[in-house]
């Protein structure tokens, strides 16, 4: 199930195999200017696993999945996606890769100029499919996110909730091993978020989709690290809490200040953390 | 940054851009229903500027030509005057300068919103190159339809031209129309399509780069825009001293 690669160790001659991580950074230091955005960050992201980048606003969050998607290139260090080094990856050679990762935006950041079947359609228009095969997709994409009323309508006429979940589901269409949410919850009300985050435990449960969850919200903490997706006897997908005899595995947080890693682990461990500035964050404090 | 640097940076950038649309034309995908959408919004829809601008401007040629023309006794050259300063200076420049101000800006603000919302990112993210989609139609859009409204420009400018000097100065308007005729070398008329070739390019590098290289959120997109707008125009300007100079040279212009 899981891709494996044949990694030398240096002191014996044996090779032993490993799981590539869908997503690794390795020593990355970004500037802009004489700012230092990110400091010497090494993050990796295992097959299927939700990793949520916590922190204020200017953390250098955001700029971590825009390196991945190859938007920013950075002063040194190396990305890889799929064990792919896509660091030196010019425009044209990030596209195929590009392929294989769907990225949800902060405001959506949908086409506003063409319907809700455009921008979910995109991609696979850009890759040249039929337009029945994109017909199809598209609504099994909007049925996913429960917006398949939506689809003749303009982004102008969706609510923020709304434009998140086209948002997600543009992401979605062509099936990617990836997804990158930056800050998608962000001004929503918390029932609307709540939504989102469903959404994410679902592809990270019921489809094995590795993802990046950029926030700054404890309540998505809350909702992604503790329960989890099932479906039942009718085929039903519910949704359950990990209480005290289960412990989720494939979530892990991980703490941003000032453009280094200040925490790295579960929840639990997030909330026991001695550190002053994440228990001072738990508890929404500056 | 110093004033020199930034515009060397900026010259560079814009030199970039200009040669990455270019390499795009010889690969696929190729956005035909965006370029055919563009020329049309460019084209067609800046035809009545155009127009009336051409219009006028051949009329108040006439009108402050005339009574100097008719000093020396010489009124029956004033439809070859005007149609020299048209064809190979006029036209094309205002046309230029018309076409800047309306397409230039609404390029350069609909690009610059688009970075703003992060759209253009999505498109990246998407596997989209923003140059093959957005900026290749536009620039190519530009230097194929603003040759067509400067011929469209000289036309109504010859005609406004005509109708002043009939209806103002009683001039018949077959003596207008001979001295048209006369007046219009063959070089006069490739040098009035030459120029707005480069100016198209001009305007649409300038506009997609402002557009593209957007920052600062809303308060942003109208700076590029009016910087889209005052740079192309400029450009423009300085371009067609140089673009006349050697046109002459080549065409062996202005030996009236």
């Amino acid at each position: 199930m899981f891709e494996t690669q044949k990694i030398e160790t240096n002191n014996s001659s044996d090779p032993f195999w490993t799981v590539v991580p869908a997503i690794e950074l390795r020593d990355v230091c970004l500037s802009f200017d004489d700012k230092l955005i990110l400091d010497n960050i090494s993050v990796s992201v295992r097959r299927g696993e939700c990793k949520i980048i916590l922190g204020r606003s200017g953390g250098g969050k955001s700029t971590i999945v825009r390196l991945i998607l190859g938007l920013l290139k950075p002063d040194s260090g190396r990305i890889l996606v799929d064990g792919e080094d896509i660091t030196d990856y010019s425009e044209v050679e990030m596209m195929p890769v590009r392929q294989k990762i769907g990225m949800v935006f902060q405001e959506g950041a949908l086409f506003d100029s063409v319907s809700v079947y455009e921008n979910v359609a995109y991609r696979l228009r850009e890759q040249g499919h039929e337009e029945a095969e994109i017909e199809r997709e598209v609504t099994r994409m909007l049925e996913f996110v429960d917006l398949a009323d939506a689809i003749n309508k303009m982004p102008i006429e969706l609510s923020g909730g709304m434009r998140r979940r086209v948002g997600i589901a543009r992401a979605l269409i062509g099936d990617p091993s990836i997804l990158l949410f930056d800050e998608p919850t962000a001004g929503l009300d918390p029932p609307t978020a709540r939504t989102i985050c469903e959404l994410v435990i679902k592809l990270r449960d019921l489809q094995d989709v590795s993802s990046i969850f950029v926030t700054h919200e404890m309540n998505n903490v809350e909702n992604l690290s503790s329960e989890y997706a099932t479906v039942n006897e009718k085929g039903e997908v519910v949704f359950e809490k990990e209480g005290d005899k289960l412990c989720l595995i494939n979530t892990e947080i991980l703490m941003m200040r000032n453009g280094k890693i200040i925490f790295n682990g579960t929840d639990e461990q997030l909330k026991s953390s001695d550190e002053v500035y994440v228990k001072r964050f738990i508890r929404g404090e500056r | 940054m110093n004033p020199l640097t930034r515009f060397l940076s900026e010259l560079q950038e814009v030199s970039l851009l200009i040669w990455r649309a270019f390499i795009s034309i010889f690969s696929y995908p190729r956005y035909y229903a965006e370029t055919i959408k563009q020329m049309d919004l460019i084209g067609v829809g800046s035809l009545p500027i155009v127009l009336l601008t051409g219009f006028f401007t051949g009329g108040v040629l006439v009108l402050q030509v005339f009574p100097t023309l008719q000093y020396y006794s010489i009124q029956n050259e004033a439809g070859n005057s005007v149609a020299t300063s048209l064809i190979r200076e006029l036209g094309p420049v205002l046309s230029a300068l018309m076409v800047s101000g309306r397409i230039g800006a609404a390029i350069s603000a609909e690009l610059g919103s688009m970075v703003v919302s992060q759209q253009i990112d999505a498109m990246r993210a998407l596997g989209t190159d923003p140059i093959r989609r957005l900026v290749l139609p536009r620039i190519f859009s530009l230097v194929v339809m603003l040759p067509l409204l400067t011929v469209a420009c000289d036309i109504l400018g010859l005609i406004g031209g005509g109708v002043v000097a009939s209806s103002i100065y009683n001039q018949d308007y077959h003596v207008f129309a001979t001295s048209v005729r006369v007046g219009i070398s063959t070089s006069d008329l490739v040098s009035g399509l030459i120029k707005p070739l480069f100016f198209g390019l001009i305007i649409g590098a300038v506009a997609c780069h402002k557009g593209l290289s957007t920052t600062g959120g809303t308060a942003g997109v109208g700076r590029s825009t009016t910087d889209a707008v005052v740079i192309a125009s400029i450009w423009v300007i300085i371009f067609d001293f140089f673009l006349s100079k050697a046109l002459q040279y080549l065409l062996d212009l202005g030996q009236l």
